[in-house]
């Protein structure tokens, strides 16, 4: 690209706003009910967690694995799908979310069989809240917005909401580490689901989205949480 | 102050000639594209972003109602790019379903990459898009590998599978570059942003395209709406009324197409009411010279 500098963000918006939002709409009704089922199945989850947070890792490894389908799903069902129709460089967002299954696949992998320290203090507290919010709050912020339900973000079928949703499990993951494989393995989880708060904060910003702020603002947050707080390091 | 939109009549620049452009359509303002003379209607349409729907099939259906509009109100030249996501297919699919209604268009597309292998077979994807037997006019999209695809477009014209052959760019990007390929080739076309506020081209690139018959398309007429955001507050000036305009896209398209040099304006819309209040602007009175400096020093100022 030639001079670059005279490129401004919103020089590379190609839809317009309706039609992003349509894309969503249209989304949720040839998936149905997929969508309901997926908000169900996490709310519950996100109830079984609460209570076992304090005894046992294994809520951890059902959503690291839960994330994992979602992440390769959100990557041919929405970005090759869909995305791709308006959007021309959806099939590398489409590569950038199938790497990132494998990565959750491999801290799933190399967390098995291994006894780790419950969350507490703000990972816990954020952790948990960015998953409320990925998964109870996202559906309802368009609706929040004036904008119909219909063409609600849901978390593990539309992007935002799992890579908010997915923060919040590698914040829950990563306090219990006490493998070094696997706190790497949880380290290179994280620039994915960060980048790409960043590049759906720009998109919506450049479509004067009153939630632009958010995406972005929610991964600074849980960045800074990780990064400021130390993971248990107890013998396993 | 005001200028004729008829041919020869006291206007003082070739601005227009009456044209019928469709069966049932009204009288548009029309411009010879200066290496033939062939008539073009001072207004086309764009598709960047607002024809990029996907496969939302109300969408596409609604981008046909916008070209059958668009063509009842007597315009010809529908623009647009494999830059542009699913426009080319959105295309194709309203004119597919207008058939006949459409036979007026004046197809005018881009190639765009840096790939010189690439060009034809791009080239010919567009063409299957749109489902026309060739192109009027394929421009070098922004300049991108036009030492490649610009021989490759040259050829296909000398072949008779291409009518025009143009150039892009937009937002003022290689301007030099543009006045360098303009001097040294054989160009029909030049596309540029020029409108109300955007008006750096008036100074090298216009004067260059009239000394060279060059035909000129502006684009970002509206700077993507956001000029007419900013306009909408406020009171259309008395003067508006002297050159036919009842709202800020007509004062900014007429402004855009009553300058000499210039061929035709293609905004960019989704609306069937948007596109008639567009085609509008290739009808009635135009500003001379000086209610252009008005035009535009009044904008400046608000």
């Amino acid at each position: 690209m030639t001079e670059w500098w005279t490129y401004r963000l919103s020089d590379f918006l190609m839809f317009s706003a309706r039609t992003y939002r349509r894309l969503f709409e249209l989304y949720n009704a040839e998936v149905w009910p997929l969508p309901a089922l997926v908000c169900i199945g996490a709310a519950l989850w996100i109830g079984i967690a609460w209570r076992r947070r304090r005894v046992s890792a294994q809520p951890s490894q059902v959503a690291l694995v839960a994330l994992t389908v979602a992440w390769l799903w959100v990557a041919w069902a929405f970005h090759l799908e869909r995305y791709a129709t308006i959007h021309t460089a959806a099939p590398w967002f489409a590569g950038a979310f199938v790497l990132e299954a494998l990565l959750l696949a491999a801290v799933a992998w190399v967390g098995l069989h291994r006894r780790t320290s419950p969350a507490s203090g703000g990972r816990l507290g954020l952790g948990f809240g960015l998953l409320v919010l990925a998964i109870v709050g996202y559906p309802w912020l368009g609706v929040l917005l004036g904008r119909p339900l219909s063409q609600a973000e849901v978390f593990g079928i539309a992007p935002d909401p799992t890579a908010v949703g997915t923060l919040g499990v590698l914040l829950l993951t990563a306090s219990g580490c006490r493998s070094a494989a696997r706190r790497r393995a949880v380290v290179m989880a994280w620039p994915i689901p960060l980048l790409w708060c960043g590049i759906s904060g720009a998109t919506l910003w450049t479509m004067d989205a009153p939630e632009a702020p958010l995406l972005p603002a929610l991964a600074v947050i849980a960045a800074a949480v990780a990064i400021g707080t130390r993971p248990s390091n107890a013998a396993s | 102050m005001l200028q004729r939109i008829a041919l020869g009549i006291g206007a003082p620049w070739p601005i227009a000639a009456f044209a019928q452009t469709a069966s049932t359509g009204p009288a548009v303002a029309t411009r010879p594209i200066p290496s033939t003379g062939e008539a073009l209607p001072v207004i086309g349409l764009g598709t960047w972003i607002t024809f990029n729907v996907g496969n939302d099939r109300a969408a596409r259906d609604g981008c046909a109602d916008v070209m059958k509009a668009f063509f009842e109100a007597g315009g010809r030249t529908i623009d647009s790019s494999p830059m542009y996501g699913s426009s080319q297919p959105v295309v194709g699919h309203g004119l597919a379903r207008l058939g006949p209604a459409a036979k007026m268009l004046f197809a005018a597309d881009k190639v765009w990459t840096s790939s010189a292998a690439r060009g034809p077979s791009q080239i010919e994807e567009s063409r299957r898009h749109w489902n026309v037997p060739r192109f009027d006019l394929l421009q070098v999209h922004n300049l991108l590998g036009w030492e490649d695809q610009l021989p490759l477009l040259l050829s296909m014209k000398q072949a008779g599978r291409l009518r025009y052959v143009g150039i892009t760019t937009s937002e003022g990007r290689r301007h030099r570059e543009i006045e360098d390929v303009m001097r040294r080739h054989p160009l029909d076309f030049v596309q540029v942003t020029y409108n109300l506020l955007d008006r750096e081209v008036e100074q090298r690139i216009l004067p260059l395209a009239r000394e060279r018959a060059i035909a000129v398309i502006a684009n970002r007429p509206f700077r993507e709406g956001a000029l007419l955001r900013g306009l909408q507050s406020h009171r259309l000036p008395a003067w508006a009324a002297e050159i036919d305009c009842v709202n800020w896209a007509q004062v900014a398209l007429k402004f855009i197409v009553s300058h000499p040099a210039l061929t035709c304006a293609i905004p960019a819309t989704s609306s069937v009411a948007h596109v008639r209040e567009n085609m509008a602007a290739a009808t009635g009175r135009m500003p001379d010279a000086a209610l252009r400096q008005r035009m535009a020093a009044h904008v400046e100022a608000l």
